[in-house]
């Protein structure tokens, strides 16, 4: 929506309306609030359930249906209904995983994924993600009979920032201000309320019905950060329900099923798989056969898929750096940690038992609902420090301890900076790197981050080398600082977390100085820059008076000696533009020499070549 | 020989002595009397904040304000209020609210003397 570059005003006296969290899921995605502290997941589909496939189908007549109704009318119109849209969040159509995704008809070119589908124009990922989430949004309005306009939507903690940026493009489409991506394993842990604790390691165990994520949680200070991720995109409660329907199938001797036996039988090995969390035996029938299947079968059936799972998460664990033993706690979630089988397998794996008493259906939607209306009810005043922003800015230190902010606060995160610096010396071969935070000009006033020297730059005239300095800043908030030469592609990194043991009350001291010191900031860093270029200029300046002396005529010696004087006095004072102005006299003192110097050099070079080359 | 960082950036020339203060056109005045009273609150002020983000590095924000706070800088014309706290303010020296209204479209704009390079978008700048 283009508002032809005009301002909004924005009031903040105007309804907010609920704030949700939302679970956008492969198979299933929930909406859920907090209602007298306490969060609750909403009905969004048929008979007041709670989970609303995350499916999409497109009407010929231009109408879109979205949920149980949607995944009806798959069957009849697979290319028009797009299911499991999420996989192809952020993915591009060359992508090698994009066309085993399915049987759709892609639209050519573009670099986005875009499905064909009946009623009109083709539609990218966002778009059918943005309808999933307008049809919670509008399902909570009716059961609130109120508006919602802002939500916390999870992502796999594994999503890249193309994945989360088209997460939050689909939420802006649904109409919905994003107040925060939030990774599902946080957010079941804080449904959890395991932020409370001061710090621990977590490990959470998402098993869907397609899909498998483990993820390692370290808490500290009470914010999360993933430590690893692993899983299996290929495996989940689905798998279980074909394990039950291939045996039933060999046990009757059928060859090959019809795709309508097929249907009916996975839908009748789901209903056993249910029943079996809670019964040791169910009858299966299906078009007239009846057949047992006891929970023993059940359980010696799936076992070499669960046996899946815990390779993956002891990769994972090791990737963290951490034991079993060494955790404090293990979190199940997905709907396909009910089987008994599994939780069991998990307790042995971990060494504990996890915790599993909040459905984990809705335990991500619940712990987003949580996170929403903490963002939402500490008050919106300006100085309110939103944990999706950066509360201040970071930067690195420059000649004469100017700090050179690369990411300003309040950026949302996750985002990254890069700038290009250069040397001061001729054949400077290191490069001090230090990472300030703060919003005041001189290193001095900041708060030091991190230190670090690359090394390895060939040595060359000042000014001539190449140094990129990347800043990234993780969803966590972790903060990556690359800096790499880039004729060589030496390069060194870095990694801290800049709100490590800063509480919000020294934030608040650290903005308000910057505020009460802004224009001596202003000045200061005026004056350092012009310190800094008078000390090139003087030692280039030097330079040139003891390695071109026979071409000074004369009075030029004493004429550009006395401008350097200036210069040096100027220097040493504090008024900015007195050095500006004494940098400008002798750059006009030493201007005919200096150009004497020039011709020189060029007269050499090309009297150096003979004349045919010419 | 480790040195710090030298930024390749030009020396920055000293900002222009701007106008001071911050300007309210005409056009803005009359409009922003009108949505108050729409609004019901004649005496609320109107708010222009400088901010990070955006896809040029800053950004501005108006939203209405009821009343300035302690560190403001206010500025009256007609008995309409702009408030600024002041790190904002840097970078708003000298510029002008003006509210334009075409065939098209019609709302805010921002004339800052201090910017370099704005973006489509219109609420994004670096200076």
């Amino acid at each position: 929506m283009s508002n032809n570059g005009y301002l909004q005003i924005h009031d903040p006296l105007k309804p907010k309306g609920h704030v949700v969290g939302i679970d956008l899921g492969t198979t299933h995605s929930l909406v859920a609030s907090v209602s007298q502290g306490k969060p609750r997941c909403v009905p969004v589909d048929e008979g007041d359930s709670l989970l609303l496939p995350s499916v999409v189908h497109y009407g010929k007549d231009g109408g879109v249906v979205v949920g149980v109704r949607a995944r009806k009318l798959a069957a009849e119109a697979p290319t028009d209904t797009i299911v499991s849209v999420k996989r192809f969040m952020g993915r591009s159509p060359d992508d090698p995983e994009t066309r085993k995704l399915g049987h759709y008809d892609f639209a050519p070119g573009a670099n986005v994924v875009r499905f064909n589908v009946a009623g009109g124009q083709p539609v990218t990922p966002i778009e059918v993600s943005g309808e999933i989430l307008r049809a919670l949004k509008r399902r909570a309005e009716a059961h609130f009979s109120g508006k919602v306009e802002q939500a916390v939507i999870t992502v796999p903690a594994y999503f890249d920032d193309a994945q989360r940026q088209a997460t939050r493009d689909a939420g802006k489409l649904a109409g919905l201000e994003v107040l925060r991506l939030l990774n599902e394993p946080t957010a079941a842990a804080l449904a959890y309320g395991l932020d409370k604790g001061s710090q621990g390691m977590f490990a959470v165990y998402d098993l869907g019905g397609g899909t498998f994520d483990i993820s390692i949680l370290k808490l500290e200070d009470g914010v999360f950060e993933v430590k690893s991720t692993g899983g299996d995109s290929a495996l989940g409660g689905d798998d279980f329900d074909r394990a039950i329907a291939q045996h039933v199938l060999q046990k009757r001797g059928v060859q090959s099923p019809t795709p309508a036996q097929v249907a009916e039988l996975m839908a009748a090995a789901r209903k056993a798989k249910e029943a079996l969390t809670d019964a040791a035996e169910v009858v299966l029938s299906v078009d007239g056969h009846s057949q047992p299947v006891s929970r023993a079968d059940f359980e010696a059936w799936i076992q070499p898929l669960v046996a899946k799972t815990g390779a993956v998460c002891r990769r994972a664990l090791k990737d963290a750096g951490v034991a079993a033993g060494e955790l404090d706690g293990v979190i199940l979630v997905g709907g396909s940690t009910r089987v008994p089988a599994v939780r069991r397998f998990v307790a042995e794996l971990f060494g504990r038992e996890p915790l599993g008493d909040i459905d984990p259906d809705q335990v991500v939607a619940l712990g987003a609902a949580v996170q929403a209306s903490l963002l939402t009810d500490t008050g919106r005043q300006d100085e309110v420090l939103l944990l999706d922003v950066i509360p201040l800015s970071l930067g690195l230190e420059t000649m004469g301890g100017i700090t050179e902010k690369l990411i300003p606060r309040n950026s949302t995160i996750p985002t990254a900076a890069a700038q290009v610096f250069t040397t001061f010396k001729d054949g400077q071969t290191g490069l001090d790197v230090h990472v300030v935070q703060g919003e005041r000009e001189l290193v001095q006033d900041n708060r030091s981050l991190a230190r670090f020297t690359l090394s390895g730059i060939p040595s060359m005239a000042a000014g001539m080398a190449r140094v990129e300095v990347r800043f990234q800043v993780d969803a966590d908030g972790i903060l990556s600082v690359t800096a790499k030469e880039q004729s060589t592609g030496v390069a060194q990194a870095i990694t801290v977390k800049p709100s490590h043991g800063l509480t919000d009350e020294e934030i608040e001291k650290m903005l308000l100085d910057s505020i009460d010191f802004a224009e001596d900031d202003i000045q200061a860093r005026q004056l350092r820059e012009q310190q800094v270029e008078a000390e090139r200029v003087l030692s280039e300046a030097d330079r040139q008076l003891r390695e071109n002396a026979g071409l000074l005529q004369a009075g030029e010696p004493e004429a550009i000696q006395a401008a350097m004087t200036r210069v040096r006095e100027a220097a040493a004072g504090k008024d900015y533009l007195a050095v500006k102005e004494a940098l400008h006299a002798l750059d006009e003192a030493s201007r005919a020499f200096i150009e004497r110097v020039m011709n020189r050099a060029i007269t050499q070079v090309v009297s150096g070549h003979s004349v045919e080359e010419y | 020989m480790n040195e710090q960082a030298q930024t390749t950036q030009a020396p920055q020339t000293p900002p222009k002595p701007a106008p001071k203060g911050i300007g309210l056109a005409d056009s803005a005045v009359a409009r922003l009397k009108q949505l108050l009273e729409e609004r019901q609150t004649p005496d609320a002020g109107l708010r222009i904040a400088v901010k990070g983000g955006g896809c040029s590095g800053l950004q501005y924000s108006m939203e209405w304000s009821e009343k300035s706070r302690e560190r403001d800088k206010v500025f009256e014309r007609d008995g309409v209020r702009v408030f600024v706290d002041p790190k904002s303010y840097l970078y708003l020296i000298g510029t002008e609210l003006v509210f334009e209204q075409t065939l098209m479209a019609s709302g805010f704009k921002l004339n800052n003397p201090n910017v370099k390079a704005a973006c489509g978008c219109g609420e994004s700048f670096s200076v």
